[in-house]
């Protein structure tokens, strides 16, 4: 009886404790979470490398120790004291220091419009991640590939999360929109072997970039009319199965087009898919996404989704709402498959195939469905883990399908699922709130 | 004209006449009755009368316009806001979203205000989230905008969705079984608010029910159905007299 008694009061102690040293951190504006950001990973531009070194290791560990967790356990008490020298502790003292400046200057910028608070904290946010990466090539090649992810996820989302249909069709339209962006750009900005010489100058390729990204978002959305059409005449639920055989045949015709390489893959894509490009994309799908989900229009989904009949009683043209969501979620696709052809400057229809369809139902469901932080979370997340996992090669795609049973099981809808992603809560300085209370 | 004019329905269910040569005329501004003993094809009329089925045979003329085939949608965008028998609430959605999105009809700020977060789209969103709680006010339940519909009881639900079908701007609302499950303290609150709507809009309710005192106290007409067919049609007193509604209801009347 005393045993039982004592360990609750033992764990209740200790969370007592944990709450009050978090505490003072309650009253962080993101603002001073980005100023810690940035400290540290400053300290570790200049300090990380030798540090690294005096601790036993060969360099810094590029993904917070995930990726040689596995590969080297003997590292990692050098790595628990190397996080907590370069980030937690300096992140810690930094944020307390400049709590109250923090939050002084977040509630200035708050009287200004939310984009200009937003744009500074977006500003901000990358400073911490260029400094961070640039610190190895591993580092922004790893970043950009989990940009794309959070811009796939996210549009998946809409589709099997705040639409609750089955979709798998998005490996079909990241490589739609990747092979229509690379053959423009390969086309008309850069002397290629096959495709011949370019059509307009190269020196003008940056500034097509964008609208071509665009263009391949937009051949993508058309494609996906030949699934939407027919999934969405009627109700019922034959979307999962013609989706499907949709990713099938968009990979079976690239194997077969051999004009672009067939199953050899097409390469020779010009290197403009810098870290800072692909980060603005991310921004600017998030700020859209999350803005169609929270607005009347895009909620409609949600409500197609609980109760259709009463959906459509209520004045609401379920079938636009569902092709709307369908054709948006594919545009996005198509610009990440844009943005992934360009920062592997190859692609091959091998990478749009079953394994890709599992790791982003995978991101969608792990990370939280109808929840935009979730979808960002989720992604990230994922590409922590397959990266920590990587050393266990085949096995890996046991634990991931295993893992994401688990998920299933406790949490139905994901980590953070139902969430509405609020910016201006996220951005706003935190002391007023708590002293109010 | 009359605002809503059905002329000899029918409607088949397979092999099954669900109802049978139907017809109803509502004027602007009354309040009708359907009662009918269980099965009898209520609820299947409403379903005619809002496009949820489309009727085998028959016209309905709703504003003067044909409604026959039209998208559900489109008939209730026209002024034509119902409840449900069984509650269709969303059950991931907020009570003030539910109100919200009856209105997706009026909102003009297009797929750019919805992507890009326009000053018209926020304005819009504004102004509708103003007269939803407006009418949350009116049916009592302002005060749980924020809530979860599946956390509230059921007399609150019903509220809910009969907010959410004000908020279509109706003509003609179409309640079926607004009593159902309720307490008698309910039930004279909601009397009360059907009163009110109808006052202080001037719409035209056609309300299906099973508590005959209820009807009997609203209704200024009242059709009686038995399978399919309308044996009885007229003022509360004349139906409560009427041998065959009587009959059709084996003396259930006399529990009112
Ligand atoms: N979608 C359908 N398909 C086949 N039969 C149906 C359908 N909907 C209703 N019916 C049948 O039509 C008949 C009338 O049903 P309806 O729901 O209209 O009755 P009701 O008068 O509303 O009854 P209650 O008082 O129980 O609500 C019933 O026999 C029912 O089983
Ligand atoms: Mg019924």
């Amino acid at each position: 009886m005393e045993a039982t008694s004592s360990v609750p009061t033992k764990r209740n102690a200790f969370n007592a404790w944990l709450s009050k040293q978090w505490m003072p951190y309650r009253q962080v504006s993101l603002l001073g979470w980005l100023l810690g950001s940035l400290v540290a990973v400053l300290l570790e531009t200049f300090i990380g490398t030798s540090l690294a070194w005096a601790l036993g290791m060969s360099d810094v560990p590029a993904l917070f120790g995930f990726v040689v967790m596995l590969k080297q356990p003997e590292l990692l008490p050098s790595i628990i004291l190397y996080l907590l020298l370069i980030y937690f502790i300096p992140i810690a003292i930094v944020v307390r220091l400049t709590k109250s400046i923090a939050n002084k200057i977040a509630g200035l910028l708050f009287r200004y419009p939310l984009w200009i608070t937003a744009l500074f904290h977006i500003v901000l946010l990358y400073a911490v991640i260029d400094v961070w990466a640039v610190m190895n090539d591993y580092r922004v090649l790893l970043a950009k590939l989990m940009m794309i992810a959070i811009i796939t996820t996210l549009s998946l989302n809409v589709v099997n999360g705040y639409m609750g249909e089955f979709s798998c069709s998005h490996p079909g339209f990241l490589a739609v929109g990747a092979y229509t962006a690379s053959i423009i750009m390969v086309l008309f900005f850069v002397n290629d072997k096959v495709m011949g010489p370019a059509l307009l100058p190269p020196a003008l390729g940056p500034f097509f970039f964008p609208i071509v990204l665009i263009l391949g978002g937009v051949v993508a959305a058309f494609s996906a009319l030949i699934v939407a059409i027919p999934s969405f005449h009627t109700r019922g639920d034959y979307l999962a199965i013609i989706s499907l055989a949709f990713m099938f045949i968009i990979k079976s015709l690239i194997e077969n087009l051999q004009v672009f390489g067939g199953a050899r893959g097409f390469m020779g894509q010009p290197n403009l898919a810098s870290l800072p490009v692909v980060f603005v994309w991310t921004i600017i799908a998030i700020w859209t996404i999350n803005n169609f989900v929270r607005s009347t229009l895009g909620k409609a989904m949600n409500a197609v989704r609980d109760d259709e009949t009463a959906a459509d009683a209520m004045t609401v043209n379920t079938r636009n709402t569902k092709m709307t969501a369908f054709l948006f979620a594919a545009f996005w696709a198509g610009i990440a498959g844009g943005l992934f052809a360009h920062v592997m400057r190859y692609v091959n229809p091998g990478s749009f195939g079953i394994k890709k369809l599992a790791e982003v139902l995978a991101m969608v469901y792990f990370g939280g469905l109808n929840s935009v932080v979730g979808s960002i979370v989720g992604a990230i997340g994922f590409n922590f883990l397959s990266e920590m996992l990587r050393p266990l090669e085949i096995l890996k795609w046991v634990i991931i399908p295993v893992l994401l049973i688990l998920v299933m099981i406790f949490r139905p809808t994901g980590l953070i699922a139902f969430k509405d992603f609020d910016p201006e809560e996220l951005l706003r300085p935190k002391n007023q709130t708590e002293e109010e209370v | 004209m009359p605002l809503l004019q059905v002329e000899h329905m029918t409607h088949f269910f397979g092999g099954l006449r669900a109802v049978h040569d139907y017809n109803l005329s509502i004027e602007q501004g009354q309040i009708r009755g359907l009662i009918g003993p269980n099965g009898a094809g209520k609820s299947t009329i409403f379903n005619l009368i809002t496009g949820v089925y489309r009727p085998s045979e028959g016209k309905v003329t709703f504003r003067g316009e044909s409604i026959v085939g039209l998208p559900s949608h489109e008939i209730a965008a026209l002024g034509m806001g119902r409840t449900f028998q069984n509650l269709r609430l969303w059950r991931h959605m907020s009570v003030l979203d539910h109100v919200k999105m009856s209105q997706y009809s009026q909102i003009d700020y297009g797929l750019i205000g919805a992507f890009f977060g326009t000053k018209r789209r926020n304005q819009q969103e504004k102004e509708n989230t103003e007269k939803a709680l407006q009418l949350l006010d009116l049916v009592g339940i302002r005060h749980l905008a924020d809530s979860m519909v599946t956390n509230l009881p059921y007399g609150v639900q019903r509220r809910v969705e009969m907010a959410r079908a004000l908020a279509i701007n109706p003509k003609l609302l179409l309640l079926d079984e607004p009593t159902a499950g309720m307490n008698p303290d309910e039930l004279m609150d909601l009397m009360q608010v059907i009163r009110q709507v109808h006052n202080t809009f001037g719409l035209s309710i056609f309300l299906i029910e099973h508590r005959m005192k209820f009807v009997m106290e609203l209704c200024e007409r009242i059709q009686t159905l038995v399978f399919g067919e309308v044996i009885a049609e007229g003022t509360p007193k004349e139906i409560q007299n009427n041998p065959k509604v009587i009959e059709a209801y084996l003396g259930k009347e006399v529990e009112t």
